[in-house]
């Protein structure tokens, strides 16, 4: 192949690694990165969901801080609570900025492009706003930002890469609960704390987005999660959508031809 | 120094928080156990991002682009076989859909006046970049062959123009189907095998319909019978859709719109065929069938927007087949 592009973003791929179990949910990163990229405001609601007011990721949320409140232990944890069992839990998520990224893939203008970080990243002033990336992504990422009418998402500090920074949000975090670097090193690193954490009693933990052999090729923002991905509001097992796409074209092609036969055959007797 | 930082040039200064053991204060008292629920998601909230596509704008171009596309090919078979006035009838029917189809286009868009910029890429990993070009090069042919059609003007240029829309017509009937396919919206992207031959079933009975609407009872043989296959096709590949999506067939079989469809549709293909029979005095019988066939390709084409809208806004849609992947995937390791 002339273009490989395992090859090309094992070459100096950066990435999160967002540790949440070290996460007290301060979601000082949430107001770094809209402080850092001028993301507008998403809505002043209170949604009775814990403490988490901004719901989701989307166009004008880059980061999201989860709370999740569970009647179950963490560990060896004394809760404080009289005899009930909780725990929380809390996790920034951002956009995976994935291997094999669907936004990227569907993206029919080109603003959508892989960086020379490994990371991928809309061209604001090349988007049309078609919005055929929001449905694409299998997490819920991307959205469309009203106010623009164009498509909008994390961008991993693009512009602080170049000057040597790295990400806002990874800057701010007072725990290092997310973590920025190489991505190679991220994920060493991740298997590490990973046993630790198995040793230490909290046999829930589990890494992901770490395997590159997922269903997106393994995202350059990886997590280690206490609890399965869906309560943290994660697919369990995301797939590129484009990876269908080849039986796609095929199935469009044989109706294609089936409809264009169909017709033809419909008036294959002249008029007399 | 700062000891946060992990550089893209270097050493990972490591602060003591990031070792830190959840839940290391003591030891634990023994507690009754809370059992988990088999299904899990943040608060309710969908996992996917709900698309942005408005219903009238790219449900509605569905449904335009299938009509004009088939009509198109329609036209040109009309037109080869000796029938003027049901050629006529389907090329002017297929520039109307088109120019539909490019306002609901350009209309969805959320800066209208950057559509050129789809023009700059061509990618096959993109139904909708693949679709633009498709329709770059049909719509100026569908334009010319009704233009040449309806005033008599440049014949032999409007005969090739005819069945250049003809041939390229399929091709922007059935590419909708991928361009809502290639999403991760559980329905459409499941459903990805059956959606193209639906999506072909359902413009050829469109077309038919305009055919029958248009052309006199004498002409229009092959537009009722194209509507009678389309309606056909139309109505097994749903079927089928739905009996190999299992669980996540459910927005399909509750949609309303979709029987609508499916009924208006195998309706108005046999009340043409009965037209047919009537000849002449069955004129308005025909109408009324191909006004029928219309609406019917229309609410399909709606109840399939609807249905995937609805399996992207509830998370379940979303976990539970992947979950059963997963476990499926589980139980293959395991026996090998």
């Amino acid at each position: 192949m002339a273009f490989d592009l395992d090859e090309k973003l094992a070459d100096g791929r950066v990435g999160f690694f967002t540790d949440t179990s070290v996460c007290i949910g301060c979601k000082a990163c949430e107001v770094a990165c809209k402080e850092w990229n001028a993301v507008p405001d998403d809505g002043m609601t209170f949604t009775g969901m814990s403490y988490d007011n901004t719901v989701g990721l989307g166009a004008d949320t880059w980061r999201h801080v989860a709370f999740v409140e569970q009647r179950r232990p963490l560990g060896h944890q004394e809760p404080g609570v009289g005899d009930m069992d909780f725990r929380w839990l809390m996790a920034s998520d951002v956009c995976k900025h994935c291997t094999h990224a669907a936004c990227l893939d569907v993206c029919p203008t080109g603003s959508l492009f892989r960086t020379e970080y490994g990371t991928v990243v809309v061209q604001e002033d090349v988007c049309n706003g078609c919005g055929y990336c929001v449905p694409a992504c299998p997490f819920g990422v991307i959205g469309k930002r009203e106010t623009t009418g164009v498509a909008a998402k994390c961008t991993m500090c693009y512009d602080r890469l170049g000057a040597g920074e790295e990400p806002a949000c990874a800057k701010t975090c007072p725990t290092d609960s997310i973590q920025f670097g190489d991505l190679d090193e991220l994920r060493e690193r991740a298997e590490r704390r990973l046993e630790q954490l198995r040793a230490a009693g909290a046999g829930s933990a589990r890494l992901y987005g770490h395997d590159p052999d997922d269903g997106v090729g393994g995202t350059g923002a990886f997590f280690l999660l206490l609890d399965e991905p869906e309560v943290y509001g994660l697919p369990p097992d995301p797939v590129v959508t484009t990876r269908d796409l080849p039986s796609m074209w095929r199935h469009v092609g044989v109706a294609a031809l089936a409809l264009l036969a169909g017709v033809a055959a419909s008036a294959w007797r002249r008029q007399s | 120094m700062s000891q946060t930082d992990v550089r893209l040039d270097g050493s990972p200064g490591l602060r003591s928080e990031r070792e830190a053991t959840p839940g290391s204060a003591g030891r634990r008292r023994e507690r009754l156990p809370v059992p988990r629920a088999d299904f899990e998601s943040y608060y309710g909230r969908p996992v996917l991002n709900e698309p942005t596509w408005q219903a009238p704008d790219i449900a509605g171009y569905l449904f335009l682009g299938g009509l004009a596309g088939a009509s198109s090919t329609l036209a040109a078979a009309a037109e080869l076989t000796g029938r003027p006035r049901l050629a006529r009838a389907c090329k002017a029917g297929a520039v109307c859909a088109l120019g539909g189809s490019l306002y609901a286009l350009i209309h969805d868009l959320g800066r209208p006046e950057r559509f050129v910029n789809m023009l700059r890429v061509f990618k096959v990993t993109s139904p909708m970049s693949v679709g633009t070009w498709i329709l770059t090069g049909y719509g100026p042919q569908a334009g010319v062959a009704a233009a040449a059609g309806l005033t008599g003007m440049f014949p032999g240029l409007g005969r090739a123009a005819t069945i250049g829309a003809g041939l390229a017509g399929p091709a922007l009937a059935t590419y909708t189907a991928a361009l809502i396919c290639d999403t991760a919206v559980p329905v459409w992207h499941e459903g990805h095998r059956e959606m193209p031959f639906l999506f072909a079933g359902s413009a050829a009975a469109a077309a038919g319909g305009l055919g029958m609407l248009g052309a006199p009872v004498s002409e229009a043989g092959p537009a009722r019978r194209a509507a009678l296959l389309g309606a056909a096709v139309e109505c097994v590949a749903a079927a089928r859709m739905e009996r190999r999506l299992g669980p996540l067939a459910e927005p399909l079989k509750r949609s309303r719109l979709l029987r609508a469809g499916e009924a208006l549709s195998l309706l108005g293909a046999v009340a043409g065929l009965v037209a047919g029979r009537r000849g002449g005095r069955g004129r308005l019988m025909a109408m009324a069938a191909g006004a029928a066939l219309l609406a019917g390709s229309a609410c399909t084409r709606f109840g399939i927007f609807r249905a995937g809208m609805e399996s992207a806004n509830d998370p379940k849609y979303t976990v539970q087949p992947q979950r059963r992947r997963l476990a499926k995937a589980k139980a293959e390791r395991d026996l090998r």
